[in-house]
């Protein structure tokens, strides 16, 4: 499954990094918490938060992942963007809350 | 190989720079991704510890063919007490730093789990020494 694919199922809108919308998906992880993603994210991960600093694409780059999600239609900072673009790593934005989008985004995964 | 760089406290925006040059450097080196990894993590967390704790520091990373030694050394308020440092949860991290999503207090455990040898000194009041030592392929890991 690739991050084009979650896109239209789960009709997330593209906020940047459009370069990166074929990268494949290996799962995911919900967390506001910076260590706690940089220590137990894996690989290929999509990552779903609230955060919308630009320190979330250093992470998102420094751990490979392969997008990040913002909920609750969030909006990243004009840096954030920047450095998504940069490292063609997509920022996707749903209005749902994390709750929800996590729980669609494993039936998908799993299913 | 020796590389150099410098961090600034409070300089957010920078944060993480160091870590992704020498993710690139040991990318080219065709070092095991999963080392890699686990290097990264570790740099990441002592380079963040700097912006969030100290006032300036500097980074050195220096590679040989077994290893990668990190040298971190800050002038700031150093530690007190560097055992309840690395307990996990343990933070004296600013509100704002913690709106943030930084300041868990799982910076030190995560450097702990992913370095070979991780080595703290440090004064109060002048600042702190971080070494960080990994070694480079899976056979010499100690
Ligand atoms: N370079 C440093 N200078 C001063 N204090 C530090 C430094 N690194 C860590 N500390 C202290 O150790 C605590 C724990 O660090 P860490 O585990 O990385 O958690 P966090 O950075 O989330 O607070 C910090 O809150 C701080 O009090
Ligand atoms: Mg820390």
């Amino acid at each position: 499954m690739t991050v084009n694919d979650i896109i239209t199922k789960l009709n997330l809108s593209v906020l940047g990094g459009e370069q990166g919308l074929k990268k494949e998906i290996s799962g995911a992880y919900t967390c506001d918490l910076l260590s706690d993603v940089m220590g137990n994210v894996d690989d290929g991960n999509i990552w779903i938060t609230l955060q919308t600093h630009k320190n979330v694409m250093a992470i998102a780059s420094l751990r490979d992942l392969s997008a990040v999600i913002l909920v609750k239609g969030l909006q990243p900072d004009a840096d954030m963007l920047e450095k998504a673009n940069e490292e063609g790593i997509p920022v996707l934005s749903t209005n749902e809350q994390a709750f929800e989008i996590s729980g669609k985004l494993f039936q998908l995964i799993h299913s | 190989m020796e590389f150099n760089f410098t961090v600034t406290g409070g300089d957010f925006i920078s944060a993480g720079h160091a870590s992704s040059e020498v993710k690139k450097v040991l990318q080219k080196l065709n070092v095991d991704p999963k080392i890699t990894r686990r290097i990264v993590v570790a740099l990441y967390e002592a380079e963040v510890n700097i912006v969030a704790h100290a006032y300036s520091g500097t980074i050195k990373a220096s590679i040989d063919t077994e290893k990668i030694t990190l040298v971190l050394d800050d002038e700031g308020p150093g530690i007190p007490s560097i055992e309840q440092a690395m307990q996990e949860g343990f933070s004296t991290a600013s509100e704002k730093v913690r709106e943030m999503g930084f300041g868990a207090g799982m910076g030190l455990p995560n450097m702990s789990k992913n370095a070979d040898e991780l080595n703290i000194t440090s004064d109060v009041n002048k600042g702190t020494r971080v070494e960080i030592i990994t070694w480079l392929n899976n056979k010499a890991k100690a």
